[in-house]
């Protein structure tokens, strides 16, 4: 028999090719941050000068703290909601709305930010709502509590279900079944969920844009208003500090799931 | 009464803070930008002159309903900056779908190959870039294709170019923005349904005498069209109404709807026309969104 499967040369290519497309421009990044030398271009030697920078910049560290605050309260609110959304329509059966429920929760997953951020502010400024932080945490709120639903959603339905019937037929009330038996057994998808509303919310700068109001501006607002100047060292050291952040909060997150999910396979992070 | 349905009770009244929420900050705001883009642009601030005010009354009501505006839409119909604007995003977001799914089938198709325990390391190799940040990986590639920029640098040691080319504010940067920022989202649906292929059906047309493109072409490729629709879907929407990655990397002579959009509202202060180029925007792409909407539904609900 021919064997198709297996690796061919061409896989070998394509895949070396995606993975160096995927990470040289960002390793590329993180070593000019250390470079000594003003120029992007030269090599001027290690240096942590760019760091040093950037740490006595206040109006950039002012926006970094904002932008934290922002993503840690925003994760947190969207944890809460997107997993009672996940748990309503995988373990609800039907409901009234429940149509309009679930299109509510997908289409901001792909709608493009400049619709969201517009329409949040819109209805902020017929509110006359203060703009700042909470509008900002409300408008990352809305957006990501959807993709937190989407990751415990998808660990909700791959979930053996007898074993929450079991409970319920050794005489756990529904809600007792859940918190002792479902709940642990999602909670690797509900810290995915989380990690993957603050790095979004860290991300973001559109509906940010939109939401926030003068003088709280957040740390992507920030660096793109000093990117569209052109390029600077000291930016280049403020990115791969948020790499350095992003980089711990998945692998506090996978080691997390790692801990938790021995009794199954864990969801994938998206 | 099964125990399946007397959990299901509880469960659904999760769905009410969730559904309340969505209602108020993702429905009604809706609600707000139609308002305002039937609306007269004002200097004042806020700037639109209110079409209607809830508490007037049912006949003011009435009588606003008749003094609607479509002017704003009719400027957008009427006005070339906004016509091409809507054809380019159209284009951009085509032509660099089929650039994705030209990059990623491959790659896609490599992962599914890899053996089992490789197949995971993959995956979070591919995830990875996707969760930093958006706005670090444009910066990225600033960083490469300036003036004096690697690439440049690259080329010209090589002998390839005798002086430095010109790349960022090109379409070519653009696409390459677009590109790199999306890949996961082809990526990773593809390998999805290419995983989940029973390998003897690729094994069985290749031992009835199929050569291996014809193999791809008849078994592989049709197999894999759900891959290939939410790939295509998740990454087309988006990009167009894209904003960042063609203000930072491509030239500002000819702008996507998203860049439109977003000059209206925070250099022309003009909000009603940009409520309009939402609206607009909204629903050209209603179609792909409604799909994109079942075929999320038909993934994660299969099993119930």
């Amino acid at each position: 028999m021919r064997k198709v499967s297996g690796l061919s040369r061409f896989n070998i290519a394509s895949l070396a090719f995606g993975l160096a497309f995927l990470y040289l421009p960002i390793l590329i990044l993180v070593l000019y941050s250390f470079n000594a030398s003003r120029l992007v271009t030269v090599w001027g030697g290690w240096s942590l000068r760019w760091y040093h920078e950037f740490f006595n910049d206040r109006a950039m560290i002012e926006a970094a703290w904002m932008s934290l605050r922002v993503a840690v309260a925003s994760a947190t609110i969207a944890t809460l909601l997107g997993t009672l959304a996940a748990v309503a329509l995988s373990r609800g059966e039907r409901f009234r709305g429940r149509t309009l429920f679930s299109g509510m929760l997908y289409a901001p997953l792909v709608m493009p930010e400049v619709i969201t951020g517009l329409s949040l502010l819109l209805l902020f400024v017929a509110l006359n709502a203060e703009r700042g932080f909470w509008t900002v945490t409300i408008a990352h709120t809305t957006l990501t509590m959807c993709f937190v639903a989407v990751v415990v959603q998808s660990r909700l339905g791959s979930l053996d279900r007898s074993l929450e019937e079991a409970a319920m037929d050794l005489g756990c009330d529904p809600v007792r079944a859940f918190v002792a038996v479902t709940l642990p057994l999602i909670a690797p998808a509900i810290v995915a969920g989380w990690m993957l509303a603050f790095t979004l919310s860290l991300d973001d700068l559109v509906i940010a844009s939109f939401t926030t109001g003068p003088g709280s501006a957040t740390l992507p607002i920030r660096i793109y208003s000093e990117v569209r100047l052109g390029v600077k060292p000291e930016i280049n050291a403020i990115c791969t500090l948020v790499i350095a952040l992003i980089a711990v909060v998945i692998v506090i997150a996978s080691l997390a799931s790692k801990l938790s999910s021995s009794q199954g396979e864990s969801a994938a992070p998206l | 009464m099964s125990s399946r349905r007397i959990f299901a009770r509880p469960a659904r009244f999760a769905a009410i803070a969730p559904y309340v929420w969505m209602v108020l900050f993702f429905l009604v705001p809706f609600g707000f930008v139609l308002k305002i883009s039937l609306s007269q642009t004002a200097i004042a601030q806020p700037p639109y002159e209110p079409v209607f005010d809830l508490t007037a009354g049912w006949d003011t009501l009435k009588a606003a309903f008749a003094a609607l505006s479509v002017g704003n839409f009719r400027l957008l119909g009427s006005d070339d900056i906004y016509v091409f604007a809507y054809v380019r995003s159209l284009t951009v977001a085509i032509t660099a779908t089929a650039l994705l799914l030209l990059i990623g089938y491959p790659i896609a198709y490599g992962m599914a190959r890899l053996p089992k325990r490789w197949q995971a390391v993959a995956m979070v190799l591919v995830i990875v870039p996707f969760w930093t940040s958006f706005l670090i990986r444009i910066y990225a590639w600033i960083n490469i294709l300036q003036h004096d920029g690697l690439l440049n640098q690259i080329l010209l040691a090589l002998h390839l170019v005798s002086q430095p080319v010109v790349w960022l504010s090109t379409d070519t940067a653009m696409y390459i923005g677009i590109v790199y920022s999306y890949l996961p989202f082809m990526i990773l649906p593809l390998y999805a349904t290419l995983a989940k292929m029973e390998p003897a059906l690729e094994e069985a047309a290749s031992d009835l005498g199929a050569p291996p493109w014809q193999v791809f072409w008849l078994v592989t490729f049709p197999l894999s069209l759900p891959g290939v629709g939410a790939g295509v879907l998740l990454c087309f929407i988006p990009i167009v109404g894209e904003f960042v990655i063609p203000d930072l990397l491509a030239g500002s002579n000819a702008l996507m709807i998203g860049q439109t959009l977003w000059l209206e509202f925070f250099t022309n202060k003009d909000w009603p026309v940009a409520s309009a180029a939402a609206i607009v925007l909204l629903v050209v792409l209603l179609v792909p969104l409604l799909l994109y909407e079942r075929l999320q539904k038909r993934q994660l609900e299969q099993g119930r």
